[in-house]
């Protein structure tokens, strides 16, 4: 395990989701919740204005019996790099209040519920409509106070959140490390909730440009793609899968146009980075 | 019935009428006001907004207001720096309106965001990178300046006019003019473009994304346009009506014609401009993030293709075409025609260029979006024009809004 | 919005944004304050010409 990474001191945590493994049981979305003190209503038919910083898409084929196929999509913030990879992601750049700003050193878009004002022009921005807003204020019930997680601040109304890669565990580790006299993190020192709760080990998280972590190679794979990787806004979220329907539905295509003759070119330019 | 409050020489409605016809509209003022306390109290749940629809009813109504308010500035140019002397029988008014106008705007703003005890934060701790920051200070700032103009003419009330220091400060105020609106043309420029800049940025929302001129998208520079080409008109309009229900001749027709001639020019090149930016939008940049102009016109109840033909042609080239003719603007009804369709035309693009964006669905497995506003978002979005009505009726009234009003009107 | 703020960096967007903002504020400001203090000046002459030649 070596200590320091090959290519750059910067970080650039990942996320590697592979979708072949993927049930949509759900767990990723429960351990989010319960660590990061996202709040619930009693009634939560609502999707459009129901909390949550990662959320599982169920998509199909389109083929009727027997054909059909199903795939289930995580969904968690995408941390763009942004257009030219110089961290102007599509939010960061909107936000009139630098209540949100992407953090170089890791690579981590961060939203401060106390800078928040609740323009909505991040939720604007975002393509993934990864940013969620606090319609009401929130309201634990019974005990659940006692039980919330004390290393992350919970939201009043009025302010937009998001995942943050679960950031606290970051700076705990980081503290670890810092006691035991080391800079370099592990591997398993760093790991998201959703990525820990995973039944099926789907979700891999770790730093992107560390040859050894598994997200290097396994968002180099071929059957990698992101989702609507053509509008540039280079996000920091893979997805795997052996099925070409899947992989066609993360972007957008005109008539005539080769889904996977794009992405390669995508990738070859990606790899120039 | 005269009093000495109102000014001298020109006849306005007992007393007790005012007062009923204020009651009305008051009426629909405090529902407003009710609406806005509701959301002040309990929050933005109490709008039909969600996390797809962030930006929606009201970030329609400040654009829209912000762009029919544009005929404040544009007039001030016109008057103040170009010197077209017709237009001082029009300018006061012009102030008036652009006055509701973003005093509406801000007022909307207010309730607008989650935080509103936090709304100075976009001052204090101001991103310069971001277009909203940008809106923020110069509508401001802008409002200041609209404020300074607004304050001779009230002061030139009978009553407040017999002060000495105030008489005084109105007349040196209209003396340097000139610099406060070139201020209020310099930040009008910023407020107007960087509200279209607000838009144009959004590289990940591919229908409102456009390619500009360095940090400035092209819908900077097209809403700045198209609130100078239709903020007139939108005075023209109101000015009519006003002239409609106080059955009196208030402005001289000169001034008329020469705003619906200027009107007229800027609308018909403003259209050039949008009609080339969108056609290399749908030909160009929508096509290289995999979207075919179809594609955001299709699959959906509310936005198709009519609402593009509707903004660009019926209410943007007839109503250029009708204005930059003699006929057409010295026929009041289609001076009038064209005025409601440029407006309705900007109005639409303002629509559009916000609501139709939160409504395109991106990722292929996803549908539109749609939003219904509920009454308490209706409220208070109506409650500006009761408000505007109120300080209109109150200007006209007891202020000396209209210079030549005695001279058209001379059976008084 | 000032140089004391957190994010304030002294880097060209902020030299150009605030640089402008401040400019027209500076304007807005110069030119009320001028017409407040030409106004005093005038109602004050005023009243001396008043009380000197008892015309108006």
């Amino acid at each position: 395990m070596t200590q320091q990474p090959q290519h750059t001191k910067t970080k650039r945590y990942g996320m590697v989701i592979d979708l072949d493994k993927c049930t949509g049981c759900g767990a990723c979305m429960v351990a989010c919740y319960a660590e990061n003190n996202v709040p619930f209503r009693q009634d939560e038919s609502d999707k459009m204005r129901s909390l949550n910083w990662i959320r599982v898409m169920k998509v199909d084929n389109g083929k009727p019996f027997p054909d059909t196929q199903v795939c289930y999509i995580p969904m968690p913030c995408m941390q763009c790099d942004g257009q030219h990879m110089q961290g102007h992601s599509p939010c960061v750049s909107v936000c009139p209040a630098v209540a949100t700003d992407y953090d170089h050193p890791t690579g981590i878009v961060s939203q401060i519920y106390t800078r928040c004002f609740g323009c909505r022009y991040c939720m604007a921005a975002c393509p993934y409509h990864a940013r969620k807003f606090n319609w009401w204020d929130p309201k634990w019930p019974a005990d659940m106070e006692k039980y919330l997680n004390p290393d992350v601040s919970a939201r009043m109304r009025g302010v937009v959140e998001k995942c943050s890669f679960c950031y606290h565990r970051y700076q705990k580790a980081r503290d670890k490390a810092y006691v035991e006299g080391r800079e370099e993190l592990h591997e398993d020192e760093y790991q998201t909730a959703c990525a820990r709760a995973c039944p099926t080990n789907a979700i891999t998280f770790g730093d992107l440009h560390n040859p050894d972590h598994a997200v290097y190679s396994l968002s180099r794979s071929k059957n990698a793609f992101r989702l609507l990787e053509r509008l540039n806004t280079n996000p920091k979220v893979y997805y795997l899968s052996s099925k070409s329907w899947v992989r066609r539905k993360a972007d957008n295509y005109l008539e005539g146009e080769n889904p996977e003759e794009i992405r390669e070119k995508a990738r070859k330019a990606a790899a120039t980075h | 019935m005269t009093t000495p409050a109102i000014p001298e020489g020109v006849k306005r409605c007992p007393t007790r009428q005012f007062t009923l016809w204020l009651a009305v509209v008051g009426a629909v003022l405090l529902w407003g006001v009710y609406a806005m306390f509701l959301i002040w109290y309990k929050g933005l749940n109490q709008t039909g907004m969600n996390d797809a629809y962030g930006f929606a009813l009201w970030i329609w109504a400040d654009l829209a207001v912000i762009a029919l308010g544009g005929g404040a500035f544009f007039s001030g140019f016109l008057t103040y720096i170009i010197g077209k002397k017709e237009l001082k029988s029009i300018i006061n008014y012009a102030v008036i309106i652009g006055f509701i106008c973003y005093s509406s705007a801000l007022l909307i703003l207010a309730l607008d965001i989650g935080q509103p005890l936090r709304g100075w934060f976009i001052f204090w701790h101001a991103n310069v990178h971001s277009m909203l920051t940008e809106v923020a200070f110069c509508l401001s700032c802008y409002f200041a300046v609209l404020t300074i103009e607004f304050i001779p003419l009230v002061l030139e009330n009978p009553k407040l006019d017999r002060i000495p220091f105030l008489h005084h400060l109105s007349h040196n105020m209209h003396e340097v003019m000139a610099v406060f609106a070139a201020t209020g043309v310099f930040l009008s420029f910023f407020h107007q473009g960087s509200l279209g800049g607000v838009a144009g940025v959004l590289y990940a929302r591919p229908f409102a994304y456009r390619e500009g001129l360095l940090i400035w998208p092209w819908t900077f520079f097209l809403f700045t346009w198209s609130a100078a080409a239709v903020g007139p008109c939108f005075t023209m309009l109101v000015t009519w009506l006003t002239e409609k229900i106080t059955q009196k001749r208030l402005v001289r027709p000169e001034a008329f014609q020469l705003l619906a001639k200027i009107s007229g020019w800027m609308l018909l090149t403003y259209m050039i401009a949008k009609i080339a930016d969108t056609w290399y939008w749908a030909a160009v940049t929508a096509p290289s993030k995999g979207f075919s102009l179809m594609d955001f016109y299709s699959n959906n109840p509310v936005y198709g293709i009519w609402i593009l033909i509707a903004e660009l042609v019926i209410c943007g080239i007839v109503p250029a075409l009708i204005l930059i003719t003699r006929k057409g603007r010295e026929n009041k009804r289609l001076l009038v025609t064209a005025a409601i369709l440029a407006v309705l035309g900007v109005c639409i693009n303002r629509w559009v260029m916000v609501l139709q964006v939160m409504a395109a669905p991106l990722l292929p497995f996803q549908d539109w979006y749609m939003y219904i506003p509920t009454w308490q978002e209706v409220a208070t979005t109506i409650l500006p024009v009761a408000y505007g009505a109120i300080l209109i009726s109150l200007a006209y009234r007891y202020l000396p809004v209209f210079p030549h009003e005695k001279e058209l009107n001379p059976g008084q | 919005m000032f140089p004391f703020a957190f994010e304030w960096v002294w880097d060209i967007s902020h030299l150009v944004f605030m640089g402008g903002l401040w400019y027209a504020l500076s304007i807005i400001g110069a030119g009320m304050t001028y017409c407040i203090i030409k106004s005093l000046i005038d109602t004050v002459a005023d009243e001396a010409g008043e009380g000197g030649h008892g015309h108006h």
